[in-house]
Order: C-alpha cells, then structure tokens, then sequence
C-alpha cells in the first residue's frame, strides 16, 4: 500500500510522522482543554445560579 | 448586518457553534483527500525525487505559519483600535496553532533539506526569518501568559504582534529580498510556468485548502475556550466579592 519512496523513504516518512505527531497534538490540546473549561463554567454557573436562588 | 455584530461574545457563540460542525468536517475531508492524494498517487519528480511528497505537508504549512501571524496582526489591530474583546481573544487563541505550523515548516524544511542540499540547517535568508518567526510565536504566548489582567496583555501581546510582521513578511519574501542562500524561490506562482506543475499542483491546492480549514476549526474551538474562560473568570471573581 505504501509507496515505493526508495533511498528518501526515511526522509519522507519520518517528516510525515512530524507532521502528524504535531498537528494531532494541537487538536487534542485545544479540544481536551476546550471541554476542561466548558465542565468548569458549567459548575460555576450552577452554583452561582443555586446560590441566587 | 455588520461584521462588528461578531465582536458581541453571545454572537460570535452562536454563530460558531452553528459553523464549526461543518468546518470540522470539510477540514478533515479535504485533509485526508489531498495528503493521500498527495502521497500515494503522485509521480516522483525529477529534481527531488520521491522528497517532492514533503511538499504537501511542507508548503501548507508554511504558508500557514506566515498567514496566522498576519490574521493575529488584524486581530490586534480591532482590539487596538476599537477595544473588541473576542478579537483580542482569536489572536490569542490562533497563536499556539501558528507556532506549530512554524515548526512543522521548520522541521519538514530540514527532513527535506538534509537530501536535497546535504545539511540540516543553513542560515538562510528565508531560513533564518522563519526560526526569528517561531521566536516571536514563543514570545508572544509568553507575554499573554506572564500578564494577569487580561486588557494589558492584549494591549501588550497587539504591539509585540505589529513588531513581529516585519519578520512574517521578511519570512514571505526574504528569497526575493536576497537573491542568496539555498531555498528556492516561491514554488507557487500565478504564473503557470513557474508554478508546480499540475500533477503536484492539484493534491497541493486540496492540502492548502485543508490547512486552512483546519486552522479555521482550531482557532473556532480555541476562541470559544477563551471567551468561556473569561466568563468563568468574572463569575469567580464575583463569587469572591460576595
């Protein structure tokens, strides 16, 4: 399945793992502190609302 | 309607929950279409070998490395000018995706220098304007880190933003500016024969077109995070004083 990338095969796949590796991270990163922040707010407008009646 | 409309939090909210479902899905679409387009269905080149399959990961990237800065540079410029929070906020949010794109440019350029022009590294003009760009990336999330009141570090972090464009245009055209050093000169071109040549040019457009949709998606979920975040931080602050 994978191309025969010849003598550059180490250059081209290891940029392509890189590259994966890096934008994979952001993604995770921003949705995992995305949903961090969402339970938090939601928390804290729970009890500011309990505590406002 | 006015685009100013969009600098209200509960607007821009809305209008981004209803809009990042769909740019998720284009960006992961177009992504995967054109990286496999890219590299399983792509001759090799003459010049580079079968290296010319770096060029869709590596191109996107860097275009995008330079063209975040330039969004944040706008971005800054409202909050500056017209004290827009969520504007302050999206440049804020865009700034770690920049930095990465830098570093996957970084990074991809030396995989595919090392073959190419037998180093790793050289100090370039468009080389060394770049790594400068990164520099500035990491700067710039510092500042906004290193500052607790929100406004002075958006006034700070939009002023580092106008000192930085310098170096994202001189990573533009530092190859045109000095006509030295090992990086070629634009591999896109409206000019049909200097561009790539189509077989290249087609998977290369789809992978463009998904870096941008997938930073669009990034800076969407990360803008809301931020706007979330200041909420959060009002309503501790009230509890505080209650």
């Amino acid at each position: 399945m994978i191309p025969e990338l010849g003598k550059y095969a180490v250059s081209v796949m290891s940029a392509y793992g890189v590259t994966l590796v890096l934008l994979v991270g952001i993604v995770a990163q921003s949705l995992w502190r995305a949903a961090r922040v969402r339970r938090a707010l939601d928390a804290q407008e729970q009890r500011t609302g309990a505590r406002n009646g | 309607m006015s685009i100013w409309e969009y600098a209200n939090p509960k607007k821009f909210m809305q209008t981004s929950a209803w809009a990042l479902p769909w740019v998720t899905g284009l960006a992961a679409i177009t992504l995967v279409a054109g990286l496999v387009w890219g590299f399983f269905f792509t001759p090799e080149a003459a010049n580079f070998g079968t290296t010319v399959k770096i060029i869709y990961i590596h191109v996107p990237s860097a275009m995008m490395a330079i063209n975040i800065w330039v969004m944040m540079l706008v971005t800054s410029l409202i909050w500056l000018i017209r004290r827009h929070h969520v504007s302050a906020l999206a440049a804020k949010a865009a700034a770690p995706v920049g930095l990465v794109m830098t570093l996957i440019a970084l990074f991809t350029g030396a995989i595919w220098g090392q073959p190419m022009w037998g180093t790793w590294w050289e100090w370039d003009p468009r080389l060394t304007s770049f790594l400068i760009l990164g520099l500035f990336y990491l700067g710039y999330i510092a500042l906004w880190q290193a500052i607790d009141n929100p406004d002075t570090a958006a006034d700070l972090t939009g002023v580092l933003c106008l000192v930085g464009s310098v170096f994202a245009l001189l990573s533009r055209y530092a190859v045109n500016f000095w006509n030295q050093g090992l990086h070629q000169g634009a591999s896109l071109s409206v000019d049909k024969q200097e561009n790539v040549s189509d077989v290249y040019w087609y998977p290369l457009l789809l992978c463009i077109t998904g870096f941008i949709l997938l930073f669009i998606m990034l800076v969407l979920t990360r803008t809301r995070t931020e706007v979330r975040l200041r909420r959060l931080k009002a309503l501790e602050a009230r509890e505080r004083l209650a």
